[in-house]
């Protein structure tokens, strides 16, 4: 059995192609986020131009029905949907791997007492999580947004940590370690994480997607970054009554959604057969 | 000479059910034991129990004295002390002995400069690499430099148990516990092996607890033996006086067997 199979048994090497094009995909998105704290084509509240005007030079991507520039909106809306993004991972990477490490530590009991509640969050939907937490709220707005999210993400990080973690304590490696005198703090450092890592990384990558569509959806309900911010998911929802006379409204942010999320993927899949050394050069 | 590693009716249990019962033995520095018996027969388990590594649903009883301390309802913290200190442990299995994420020279380097510290010389940077590949170099692994860069994936079995051996020796043991070390390896390899670990006890005047079913092996490297069968001792002493003149059924049929082998590999049966 060789050492790839036993880590990842059901992963693919990903095609060469696949980094570049994540690359790409995700750095168009990066570019446009950074690009908004210094510059913008229009005031993003301001009426730039006639109501719903079609794509011109003026305006790329043409106007809203309160004539607002709608490149403008969608470059803001990259800068949101980063910030979601990078948050609610990390703070769902941050709760989940804690609880995860420690499910995969405990007595039997709390093990199974805590794989139990995980199951159960996992079993509602991350987004039904994410709009009790917001509706628990005083205030909806974009912190609020990314904490729920977050937390819904962290059940499902969780889970994965737990199982990986206990799949990693049964190798002899772990054993040759203690049997060395080395201590549970350094062995979860140099042997544990760096061996959950490559799958971890890979399973945040989708978390992003996720949470950005998620928060796409929770701004379409209302939940999420109140107006004037303009979320990707507000986007679409001002833009669904006006959708047979202006499509590009509701089709631009569907676009930028979806490239985000692919390009994340591609790019942590890319990432990890460059990181993991059992995968290079093969 | 002083006892390093003393069993006084050790006992390991799952639930209610006895896996190893009763056994005793001890072990002198610079002596070598074997512990022989078919798979199951609880070896592995008594390794693991004089080492306090037992896995969780596992209890032991009895006494497990090691260099002078008693490891059964030891805390982890005082078996820390032990572990790296007074005993290492060669695995089977190369392959899984060794971090696959980890380049070998880094793996070796840990447990040296834990062992370096608590000797209170501590070892870093140049000084560290350099008795890393003094290790490598002793356990006869070819351009170790080469070696100490790579990952396990890319050395040979034979190879992987030289580092795991080096790792073992990095904590300086009193004892070194070798469980079925050649197993997983080819003869030519096995052989090689064999030697260096013998070696290598010889030189370090460590002991070795050696763990194998592998009776002409176990006959070759130790001294005494200790026959195991479902988890009961069933015959120990000398190794020629007990493979010469067994006086067990159960010694007697597993020689029968290694014999049967070995005539059918000369073609005489």
């Amino acid at each position: 059995m060789s050492t790839a199979t036993m880590t990842a048994p059901t992963e693919k090497k990903s095609h060469p192609l696949a980094l570049k094009a994540g690359l790409l995909l995700v750095g168009i998105h990066i570019f446009m986020g950074l690009l908004t704290l210094v510059w913008l084509p229009y005031d993003p509240t301001a009426m730039a131009g006639g109501r719903l005007e079609g794509p011109s030079l003026l305006h790329w991507l043409g106007t809203d029905r309160l004539g607002r520039d709608l490149f403008t909106q969608m470059m803001i809306g990259s800068r949101i949907a980063l910030i979601v993004g990078i948050g609610a991972v990390a703070i769902g990477a941050v709760i989940g791997v804690t609880l995860g490490l420690l499910a995969a530590f405990a007595s039997k009991w709390l093990d199974d007492a805590l794989a139990a509640t995980l199951d159960i969050l996992i079993a509602f939907p991350t987004l039904l999580i994410a709009m009790l937490v917001v509706a628990a709220s005083d205030t909806a707005n974009l912190w609020s947004a990314i904490i729920a999210l977050g937390i819904a993400l962290s059940a499902i990080v969780a889970r994965l940590t737990r199982i990986l973690a206990k799949r990693v304590l049964v190798m002899d490696y772990i054993t040759a370690a203690r049997t060395s005198g080395s201590g549970w703090p350094k062995i979860v450092a140099i042997h544990i994480l760096p061996n959950i890592w490559p799958t971890l990384s890979v399973n945040f990558a989708l978390q992003f997607g996720l949470a950005v569509i998620a928060e796409a959806s929770l701004s379409y309900l209302g939940l999420g970054a109140p107006p004037p911010n303009a979320s990707w998911g507000r986007i679409l929802q001002e833009a669904q009554g006006t959708v047979y006379t202006a499509p590009l409204g509701a089709i631009a942010p569907g676009i930028a959604l979806v490239s985000l999320a692919i390009g994340v993927n591609l790019l942590a899949d890319g990432l990890r057969d460059t990181i993991d050394p059992t995968r290079r050069a093969r | 000479m002083t006892v390093l590693l003393s069993l006084e009716n050790l006992s390991v249990h799952a639930g209610s059910k006895a896996l190893v019962s009763n056994l005793s033995f001890s072990l002198n520095r610079g002596e070598r034991l074997g512990l022989i018996g078919e798979s199951g027969s609880g070896k592995s388990l008594t390794s693991l129990a004089a080492t306090g590594l037992l896995p969780a649903g596992l209890s032991s009883s009895g006494s497990a004295i090691l260099a002078g301390k008693q490891v059964i309802g030891a805390s982890d913290r005082e078996l820390n002390q032990l572990r790296g200190t007074a005993v290492a442990i060669v695995f089977q299995e190369p392959l899984t002995a060794l971090d696959p994420l980890m380049r070998v020279g880094k793996q070796v380097a840990e447990p040296l400069a834990r062992r370096a510290q608590r000797d209170g010389t501590p070892l870093s940077g140049a000084a560290l690499d350099k008795a890393v590949l003094a290790l490598l170099d002793e356990v006869a692994l070819p351009e170790p430099q080469r070696m100490a860069t790579s990952y396990p994936h890319e050395l040979s079995g034979g190879q992987r148990q030289r580092i795991a051996i080096a790792m073992a020796l990095a904590c300086k043991p009193d004892l070194l516990i070798a469980d079925e070390p050649t197993t997983a390896l080819d003869v030519t390899t096995q052989a090689e092996i064999l030697g260096l670990l013998d070696r290598l006890v010889r030189t370090r005047n460590m002991a070795l607890l050696f763990i194998s079913h592998d009776l002409p092996v176990v006959a070759n490297t130790v001294e005494r033996v200790v026959v195991l069968r479902q988890g009961e001792t069933v015959e120990t002493g000398d190794v020629a006086e007990v493979f010469g003149n067994p006086r067990h059924d159960y010694t007697k049929s597993l020689l029968a067997a290694a014999r049967r082998l070995d005539d059918a590999m000369e073609g005489r049966a």
